[in-house]
């Protein structure tokens, strides 16, 4: 659906994307994770044809960008940054408005299309209010319906949830979901990584303009052969699970071992109460924060190293992370994970 | 798209306020000549503002005279210079273009929404004005004006009831600038002349703040950037050390519209204008899409 090629652009001496080779399959739900500054904004611009690239070539849905982006773009929604509508208009004047200005928006099918788009987002009962009066997250909604009125088989958006609350987050990642599975592939930017790891099925992450990795989450997320055990009984829990404790922090073992049921019959055996049992995974959030240097938006910090070593402390626990950023702090040592770079919009 | 661009000018209130606004001009001071019934002497003033009070039907004439140098361009350089940058700095150009709408064909739809801004700024204010000549100082003034000249209050003006009333005692015609009767028909003829000349003056202007719309994301910059351009036309039109150049300012032969009311017209610096006003448009405007075209679009 999106494939690039040795994607550059440069911004007089800044070079904001380098030779980034994306791969968004049909059916997918990609996320593009990066620090603020990493080019994210500069990627999604480029596949629809606003900025031109320096060097490389760029093909969305078969056709060669920007040279037939007349041809790509009809089949494409897109949320770019911030939303944007006409502050004077009411909602549906803003989307008939923008559905009239560009090809493949049949007026016979207008009204019908608007109404159904404003009906997904959770905004049919708006009324004639001008967008100027809408609050952020109405705004947000708006954008969305506009990247849906035409039915694309594609939608880039970039920052989807941004100004939403927790139940708006979740009605647009239903929304996401439920579209893709009715076929549309979806590629998203974000630089939250609970919302796109609650999402995804395959993640980019942008470093500094570079795209330093690319992957199904399913498959970085793999059990790191260790199992997070919590008991009543640590003591005997460690004498009898002897060697295999790698850490312990009171009544939480961080244990060396493949197999958990093995682990379980054996505690059980011992007569050790076990609380919980998990198989330890990856964190999106060090898969990321491993490969990525300080954001732009930081200065006077000292860059954590990329590609540092697989930390094995932290207990995520298995399967996808609920979008809680409080969630994907774990609670180990600092000195044993990369110094994060705050980020205020994430908390 | 252009029916897209021309909606979202009809549903601006700006639109109709700037409008109106330039309508009150010629009105106001309609009003006052009416009312004090001092008429600038002749040759001074805006043109033709000597005359209206002899013939109300001059008015159109009088209140173009009175908007052009100032409040025209400015309402047309404000809407020009919106076209591209105020949709930047609103957000929605990406939207526009990613929708998508050719970079050329959205330059085309502002071309013709601004087009359609200034002829419908210069109908308004001619049959304004029109309607205010003819109920406010009335056609048959002037018959008054030359047979009773000491009787009206106020009448120290010595141009009131001057030279050019003689035509209309004589045939109740309008008299030209050049002291012959036109008949109603010519007169309005002269009238559209007037109006087509004057668009097209304002479409130079228009050019101009489109092509520094495409740099900017500042309207109002773009604005104030083609009225800069439009001053500095004026102050160099009056400079005889600069007479090298005056043939090609923007604001040369703008006030030749005023030579459709001689008897006969005098075609020469109209059609000068007209070429001056054409050269500017295609040269600008293609500047404009040049840059638009390979832009790269970052907000």
């Amino acid at each position: 659906m999106i494939t690039t090629r040795n994607l550059t652009k440069r911004f007089g001496n800044v070079e904001a994307v380098r030779e980034v080779s994306l791969d968004v399959r049909e059916g997918d739900r990609y996320g593009l994770l990066g620090p603020n500054g990493s080019g994210k904004s500069t990627l999604v611009r480029m596949l629809l044809g606003l900025v031109y690239a320096t060097s490389g070539e760029i093909s969305v849905l078969g056709h060669r960008i920007p040279n037939q982006a007349s041809r790509a773009l009809p089949e494409i929604g897109a949320l770019i940054e911030e939303p944007a509508a006409y502050p004077h208009l009411s909602g549906r004047a803003n989307l008939r408005l923008l559905d009239a200005a560009g090809p493949h928006g049949a007026r016979r099918t207008r009204r019908r299309r608007v109404d159904d788009a404003l009906e997904q987002v959770g905004l049919a009962g708006i009324d004639r209010r001008p967008v100027r009066a809408y609050s952020l997250g109405m705004r947000q909604r708006l954008g969305l319906a506009a990247a849906l009125v035409r039915r694309p088989q594609l939608l880039i958006l970039d920052e989807p949830t941004n100004g939403l609350d927790p139940r708006g987050i979740r009605d647009i990642r239903d929304l996401l979901v439920g579209l893709n599975a009715a076929g549309v592939t979806v590629f998203l930017s974000s630089h939250l990584l609970p919302e796109v790891s609650a999402l995804c099925t395959r993640i980019g992450v942008l470093d500094s303009g570079r795209l330093v990795l690319q992957d199904q989450l399913a498959s970085l997320q793999q059990p790191t052969g260790r199992v997070l055990i919590s008991t009543d009984d640590p003591e005997r829990a460690v004498a009898t699970l002897d060697g295999l404790v790698e850490h312990r922090d009171g009544a939480d073992l961080v244990v060396r071992g493949p197999d958990p049921a093995e682990l379980n019959a054996r505690l059980v055996g011992a007569g050790v109460p076990v609380r919980s049992l998990v198989v330890q995974r990856r964190s999106l959030e060090e898969i990321v924060l491993d490969l990525t240097g300080t954001g732009s938006d930081q200065f006077g910090v000292p860059a954590s190293e990329p590609g540092g070593t697989v930390k094995a402390e932290p207990p995520q626990s298995a399967g996808f992370a609920p979008p809680d950023p409080a969630d994907a702090v774990p609670p180990v040592p600092a000195d044993a994970v990369p110094q994060a770079p705050e980020d205020p919009e994430t908390s | 798209m252009i029916a897209v661009e021309l909606f979202k000018l009809v549903r601006r209130v700006r639109t109709w306020l700037t409008i109106g606004l330039i309508c009150a001009l010629p009105l106001v001071v309609a009003i006052f000549i009416a009312v004090t019934h001092l008429a600038p002497p002749p040759g001074q003033a805006s043109a033709f503002l000597s005359a209206v009070l002899d013939d109300g039907q001059l008015y159109p004439a009088a209140a173009l005279a009175l908007v052009l140098p100032v409040f025209l361009p400015v309402a047309v350089a404000v809407v020009a210079g919106e076209s591209i940058a105020g949709e930047a700095s609103a957000g929605t150009l990406r939207y526009l273009l990613a929708r998508p709408v050719g970079r050329t064909r959205l330059l085309v739809a502002k071309l013709i929404s601004v087009t359609t801004f200034t002829l419908v700024t210069v109908v308004a204010v001619t049959v304004t004005s029109y309607a205010t000549g003819v109920l406010i100082l009335g056609p048959s003034r002037a018959a008054a004006v030359g047979t009773a000249p000491g009787g009206l209050p106020g009448s120290i003006a010595p141009g009131a009831g001057g030279a050019p009333t003689a035509g209309l005692q004589a045939g109740a015609a309008i008299t030209s600038l050049s002291g012959a009767p036109l008949t109603t028909l010519e007169l309005v003829e002269r009238v559209l002349g007037a109006m087509a000349f004057i668009t097209v003056s304002m479409l130079g202007v228009a050019a101009i703040a489109i092509f520094l719309s495409t740099f900017t994301d500042s309207a109002l910059g773009a604005a104030l950037g083609a009225l800069a351009t439009l001053v500095a036309s004026e102050v160099l039109v009056t400079l005889n050390a600069a007479s090298v150049v005056q043939p090609y300012l923007p604001t040369r032969y703008w006030l030749a519209w005023i030579d459709f009311f001689r008897q006969p017209i005098f075609w020469r610096d109209i059609q000068r204008g007209f070429a001056i006003q054409a050269v500017y448009v295609v040269v600008f405007l293609a500047a404009a899409w040049a840059n638009f075209a390979t832009r790269d679009i970052t907000t």
